[in-house]
């Protein structure tokens, strides 16, 4: 059974002049207890779709159903199932750690002690700082109240809209931990982000981009659609490579990749020919490798095709 | 009911945590009742007067002498030249100038009348009012006591004279403070009403603690619910405040019970805070908010009877005034306060109040949506 189903979700802002839209007949399905990424830069249409599914925003057409409940005919019953931790730290400031669990959870009717069990490992990180104010906390901490308060009255689903933005690399790697925890309790978690790494902890990733989802697979999957042969080539003077890289006819796509360029060869009997022709130009210092693709080479790829 | 208790809980908590809110609840009373009803004054003191006296007689130094002797004028020039008075007048340094030609007493004593001449800077137009108003009053006394002099016989002055002598009831002093500081304290609940819950709303609104809200069950009545009642608390311990300055700065003690002006004050609060909200869900920052509730305040002064009496408006102004509710509560505050009205004598106003809460609150309340 699938835990949220979208169906030609269409949502647009603003009057036939400068109309927006947001979303452009959206279909997904998530799976019970499975944690779906949904991939893509800013502007796509993420926290839209988002504020949909978490009934704040109602669409122009199309259906959701979130644990079996529809989000327009029966929201009430939806918002007690779901929690749901916006982009932005949206939790009173000046309300203590304490204070604001607490509050999120006797408006949900529960408490603290009945549901610790589910919090705890993330509690537990910020328990030292409890009667602290919210507004004085760090990033990290600020993330992992906002989890505990979204997680406190134990949801069906838990909606997560970009959790590790604006967090360093080593929260962002606990958090993701602790999304695997809560999985592992049978939790559906729905989760956005603009960093394609991250893509690769999910167990089934969507790709937005201006309101169209590409491409809906596994991790792996996406990886394995990827057709084409790649190449990361190095020398002096980067700048001036790409620009070769790009005007070659051989090449379908070339692109800075760290410390190398990626290059997107258009078919595998060309890889010899693209290699003789660089190294037959005076680049001095070259350096050139096969590489596999990862899942950041296949987005790239599917956000340049379509 | 649980839920309700949980949000006013987590309500007070904010308020008390502020300590800015706190204090502004605590001395905008203080300083707006301690301070303002002394310099928002009717009467006209201190009015610098020029006389151009060209006659140096004694009834000229009479005449002068009786109107600087009241209080409320000040010589400040001097002079025999009006040219020279109308200077004094241009730099500031006059508001009126009272010009006494040379034939003054010669032609009181020989023709039985004589003129003066008054002119006055009209810049500001309530003190140029006032103040020849006061002049000419004085002159008529003058203008009495001489004729009282002269006319021996007949003994009965041949001419019907009309005086008039005025009582001043509910308010025998006239003292304006008896009616300003009521009125003061009706603009600071409606202020307290308005701004603070509008900001609140539109708060939770900026930093998106509403959307955390909204995800959750909690129903839109209890949240609005949860919002009003820590403000009305608040409005009614101002007002507590408020009536205690007025009692121990000012001696006013109202005529009418407590009760009555309670009994309103609650019901007017609901009206305001109901206002507070519908403006909250039309702005979107707290800018937007305060903005709103500024212009909208304003109006509420200038129309609401304060400062000027709605009798004297426009009709179109009158008609403005039936919509503004702080019209009512000053209007409330001075019967209960100065006459002693009753619950009975009010029910008109309870009545119209009554109607402002239930518009406003379900015009708010019908905006105010949980999802967009």
């Amino acid at each position: 059974m699938s835990s949220i189903s979208v169906k030609n979700i269409i949502k647009s802002y603003g009057k036939k002049k400068d109309k927006v839209i947001a979303l452009n007949d959206i279909s997904f399905e998530v799976k019970e207890g499975e944690i779906f990424g949904i991939i893509g830069p800013d502007g796509a249409g993420k926290t839209s779709l988002f504020r949909i599914l978490t009934t704040l925003l109602l669409a122009d057409s199309g259906t959701a159903i979130v644990d079996g409940l529809d989000v327009i005919k029966e929201f009430e019953k939806i918002r007690k199932r779901v929690g749901y931790m916006p982009g932005r730290f949206s939790l009173y400031q000046d309300l203590t750690v304490k204070e604001n669990l607490d509050f999120f959870a006797t408006i949900f009717n529960t408490s603290i002690e009945e549901n610790y069990s589910l919090i705890k490992d993330i509690y537990l990180q910020i328990e030292p700082f409890k009667d602290r104010r919210a507004g004085k906390l760090s990033g990290g901490m600020k993330q992992k109240l906002a989890l505990s308060c979204a997680l406190i009255h134990r949801p069906v689903v838990l909606f997560l809209d970009e959790p590790t933005t604006g967090v360093d690399a080593v929260s962002r790697k606990e958090f993701w931990e602790m999304l695997k925890g809560l999985k592992a309790q049978g939790i559906t978690i729905l989760v956005s982000t603009p960093y394609m790494d991250e893509a690769m902890l999910c167990d089934n990733v969507a790709l937005l981009q201006k309101g169209k989802v590409l491409s809906i697979n596994t991790p792996a999957g996406v990886i394995t659609d990827f057709k084409y042969p790649l190449m990361a080539v190095k020398a002096k003077g980067m700048l001036p490579l790409l620009e070769q890289l790009k005007a070659m006819e051989t090449v379908k796509d070339a692109y800075p990749f760290g410390e190398y360029h990626h290059v997107v060869i258009k078919n595998e009997q060309l890889v010899q020919q693209v290699r003789d022709t660089l190294s037959n130009s005076s680049l001095s210092d070259l350096q050139m490798k096969r590489v596999e693709a990862d899942i950041e080479d296949c987005f790239i790829d599917l956000m340049k095709e379509k | 009911m649980r839920t309700l208790k949980f949000l006013l809980q987590k309500e007070f908590r904010q308020i008390f945590r502020d300590p800015s809110i706190i204090r502004l609840i605590f001395m905008m009373p203080v300083i707006q009742l301690l301070i303002l009803p002394w310099a928002a004054d009717y009467e006209i003191k201190n009015i610098k007067l020029s006389v151009v006296d060209k006659d140096h007689s004694d009834y000229s130094r009479q005449l002068i002498a009786q109107v600087t002797s009241t209080g409320y004028f000040q010589l400040a020039v001097y002079t025999n030249s009006y040219p020279e008075a109308l200077e004094q007048v241009e730099s500031g340094n006059a508001d009126l100038i009272l010009e006494i030609p040379s034939s003054f007493e010669k032609e009181l004593i020989k023709e039985d009348e004589s003129t003066l001449f008054l002119a006055m800077n009209a810049i500001d137009g309530v003190k140029a009012n006032l103040g020849s108003a006061y002049l000419q009053s004085i002159i008529q006394d003058f203008n009495k006591e001489v004729r009282i002099e002269w006319i021996q016989f007949p003994r009965f002055s041949p001419e019907t004279q009309i005086e008039i002598t005025s009582s001043n009831w509910f308010n025998p002093l006239m003292n304006y403070k008896y009616f300003m500081v009521p009125g003061i304290l009706v603009i600071l609940l409606t202020m307290i009403g308005t701004n603070l819950s509008s900001i609140n709303i539109v708060r939770e609104k900026e930093i998106g603690t509403i959307e955390q809200i909204n995800v959750t069950p909690v129903k839109k009545f209890h949240f609005i619910l949860g919002k009003l009642l820590p403000f009305w608390l608040i409005g009614l311990v101002v007002l507590t405040i408020g009536l205690f300055i007025s009692w121990a700065a000012y001696g006013i003690v109202p005529v009418g019970s407590f009760i009555t002006i309670y009994a309103f004050a609650a019901l007017y609060l609901f009206a305001v805070l109901g206002l507070g909200l519908l403006i909250s869900t039309y702005a979107q920052t707290q800018q937007q908010a305060m903005l709103l509730s500024f212009f909208i305040m304003m109006v509420f002064i200038l129309l609401g009877g304060l400062y000027t009496s709605i009798d004297s408006m426009p009709d179109w102004a009158k008609w403005v005034t039936r919509f503004n509710p702080v019209s009512y509560f000053i209007e409330v505050m001075r019967m209960v306060v100065l006459k002693g009205s009753g619950l009975i004598d009010i029910k008109r106003h309870l009545l119209i109040m009554f109607g402002f809460a239930v518009v406003l609150n379900s015009w708010a309340i019908i905006n105010y949506r949980k999802r967009s």
